[in-house]
């Protein structure tokens, strides 16, 4: 949420300025048109470093102002301040949220050219080659269409209207520090493990965390929840019991609000396992330090993210925000989404724009042929190295659950706080 | 209180005129807003105006029935209660000892002067980073730890010496002890010299000095830096989150927790009653000294 994406934005920013400042005096823009449109852009730029932007204005004249806040920061704009931006970016649990409000419209999915490209994920929950995605949560299938343009609520079924064109998306699991626990991990189950006490930690984001916690339950042999995304009291109660005497008896070292703070906690080996997100992995493997993002046998927690345009944009902006959406989807962001460890919304686009190699290091879950670098350079993975969790379709595929919101948001937020003070 | 604008000539009224108007504008306005929207209902994504007492209510919800311990709400303002008093008191002990010693023993007016800057340097970085330079210091495999296995004193590193009620202490003391040393020094430059002289000639010891002179007479500093030390304390959420690695309670927390989930006018609930309970704590304070007839 909130920190991840901040943290996954200062982790592209690092080196997408350092690009930026080499390659600007070489390039000029190809296409300079007289009354070049800007669009203001409210996100949390996980997905835009500096050279997105330029290669932006390169390919089609526009050019983005971005809004950069936190993922909190985005809702409470959309409902606020719906006239202060012209396209947002942002994810689709937010979508229980903003969909009510009336603030943001369905986007015309005929006027999105590669709309059929789209990974069946989104539109079907099946994964390309045809595996079930677990839809716990506010999975991205159950949240994608508006019965209208001015939908207020989502549609059962297919319609022309799309509530986010999907943009971005992972699959997050533990992380664990391989050189200090010794054996395989192989279920959520562990975070609790006495073995672990006082080296364990989990996030302190209650709508992450409750999900993170769900699966340790589960996983644990406790209880089987109908739908871990969206709990009964009764289901938020017995959930929070478990981690509650988890926390009492000394079980985890920290709580983490700040992708740094589990970035710091991971490679000073206070703690040996938590959850963590895919962009804090890489940088605790930069510090030297031996640590992998541990695929489990009960399945990913995944998020995901989309464009949606507000109510307020109409015209030439509004034809601006569909040719800037159209370009997103056309290969090159999605290229550069894949190299960070992200997925992209349209697979074969991206495939163009990224080396055999790349592709099958990323998205088949093969050994690395050469040096795997990130877009801004840094190495990645040696040759003969394989992702952790492998494939797209095994990653995805084992989806289990989706970043969500609540019906009992209120009382999960408040289960959460009483844990937190115990 | 009293307050009477009769004693300020009236040619000379207008210039509180600007500083009036800038706590109006981002004193007054905010609070009343904020007293407003408490009385206000929610859902996840609007927030209705109302007048409510719903927001209060959930606050208290199961504080009087007192199953299965203390509620959320009592047991959150017990932990900042607990951080509170002991930053306090550390912070008082600290802040007047330094303060009682630039005030009497350094007699070079240059020299009080530079050891009082002294005193400001850790100010010249942001609170964040002087809050974060202790874990590599307190951490399992920090400085501390390493000495003390290295000289055979511990074969276990010390665990709560990071992410405990003691780390959070120790880092609120650290960043707030100036705020009790700039007052009482101030009050005890003040002090008349003659006193302490005329104490000492009459056969006052030490310790009588001390207690019937120099805190009495500094009790306006005391005071005043209790009241900077308490305020922040008690709405303080980052030092408690970042040194207590977030598995401490604090309201501040909770309030920034529910301002994340759009919970606003349960936000403000939370906000107006840490503020009457931080507003009483002072009250009582200014109890033991009238600090307008003091200053």
């Amino acid at each position: 949420m909130k920190n991840q994406l901040l943290s996954r934005r200062q982790a592209i920013k690092l080196g997408a300025g350092t690009v930026a400042a080499t390659g600007l005096g070489l390039y000029a823009p190809a296409v300079i048109s007289s009354d070049p449109i800007t669009l203001r852009y409210l996100g949390t730029a996980v997905s835009m470093g500096d050279e997105v932007q330029k290669k932006l204005f390169e390919d089609t004249g526009l050019k983005v102002k971005f809004i950069a806040v936190t993922t909190d920061e985005v809702t409470k704009r959309v409902l606020t301040q719906p006239n202060s931006f012209d396209i947002v970016d942002t994810e689709y649990f937010s979508l229980p949220k903003l969909v009510p409000s009336g603030n943001i419209l369905g986007m015309d999915t005929k006027r999105i050219k590669e709309w059929d490209n789209v990974t069946s994920i989104f539109t079907k929950g099946i994964t390309p080659k045809g595996k079930k995605v677990g839809l716990q949560g506010t999975a991205p299938s159950k949240v994608m269409y508006l019965e209208g343009s001015n939908g207020k609520s989502f549609a059962g079924d297919v319609t022309q209207y799309a509530t986010l064109i999907p943009t971005i998306y992972n699959a997050d699991t533990l992380g664990i520090r391989p050189d200090l626990i010794g054996r395989p991990i192989t279920s959520w189950a562990e975070l609790l493990n006495p073995e672990f006490k006082g080296k364990a930690a989990t996030l302190n984001i209650p709508s992450i965390g409750i999900m993170d916690a769900a699966m340790v339950v589960e996983a644990m042999g406790e209880y089987k929840y109908p739908d871990k995304g969206n709990m009964t009291k009764s289901e938020i109660d017995l959930t929070m019991k478990i981690f509650t005497e988890a926390k009492k008896s000394g079980q985890f070292r920290a709580f983490w609000t700040d992708f740094n703070e589990s970035v710091n906690l991971m490679a000073s080996g206070e703690v040996v396992i938590q959850s963590m997100w895919s962009p804090a992995i890489t940088a605790v493997k930069s510090q030297g330090k031996d640590c992998i993002y541990q695929p489990l046998k009960e399945g990913y927690r995944a998020w995901a993210a989309g464009f949606a345009l507000p109510k307020t944009t109409k015209g030439k902006k509004a034809d601006a925000v569909y040719e800037f959406v159209n370009w997103y989807l056309s290969g090159w962001v999605g290229a550069y989404l894949n190299r960070q460890g992200y997925y992209s919304a349209v697979l074969p686009t991206a495939k163009q724009y990224m080396s055999e190699d790349e592709w099958g290091f990323w998205m088949e879950g093969k050994a690395a042929k050469g040096d795997i670098v990130s877009p801004t350079g840094a190495k990645l993975a040696s040759a003969g190295e394989k992702r952790d969790g492998g494939s797209y379709e095994d990653r995805m595929g084992g989806v289990a659950c989706w970043n969500a919101t609540m019906d009992e948001n209120k009382y999960m937020v408040r289960k959460w706080n009483e844990m937190v003070a115990a | 209180m009293q307050f009477s604008l009769g004693k300020i000539k009236p040619h000379v009224g207008w210039l509180a005129l600007p500083f009036a108007w800038v706590f109006f504008a981002y004193f007054v306005l905010p609070l009343v807003l904020t007293i407003i929207v408490s009385f206000w209902d929610y859902t996840d994504y609007a927030i209705i105006p109302d007048l409510i007492f719903d927001n209060y209510i959930y606050i208290f919800e199961g504080c009087l029935s007192n199953e299965g311990g203390l509620c959320l709400t009592f047991k959150t303002y017990l932990s900042t209660f607990f951080f509170c008093f002991f930053t306090w008191l550390i912070t008082l002990v600290l802040g007047f000892c330094v303060a009682y010693f630039l005030a009497f023993y350094v007699n070079s007016i240059p020299l009080q002067v530079c050891l009082f800057l002294v005193c400001t340097i850790p100010f010249w970085t942001s609170n964040v980073i002087r809050m974060v330079s202790w874990i590599p210091l307190l951490g399992r495999n920090g400085l501390v730890n390493e000495f003390f296995l290295s000289l055979g004193i511990i074969d276990q590193p010390i665990q709560w010496l990071l992410y405990s009620s003691f780390s959070v202490i120790l880092a609120l003391v650290h960043l707030y002890t100036l705020f009790m040393i700039v007052p009482i020094f101030n009050s005890m430059l003040r002090i008349d010299r003659s006193i302490v002289e005329a104490a000492y000639d009459s056969g006052a010891s030490h310790r009588q000095i001390i207690f019937n002179i120099i805190i009495p007479l500094s009790k306006t500093g005391i005071i005043i830096g209790s009241i900077f030390v308490v305020t922040v304390v008690m709405g303080d959420f980052l030092t408690i989150g970042i040194m207590g690695g977030q598995q401490l309670a604090s309201v501040g927390k909770i309030i920034n927790t529910e301002m994340n989930y759009l919970q606003f006018p349960g936000a403000a609930a939370n906000a107006v009653i840490l503020l009457i309970i931080t507003i009483f704590i002072i009250y009582v304070m200014t109890k033991f000294i009238d600090i307008r007839k003091e200053l």
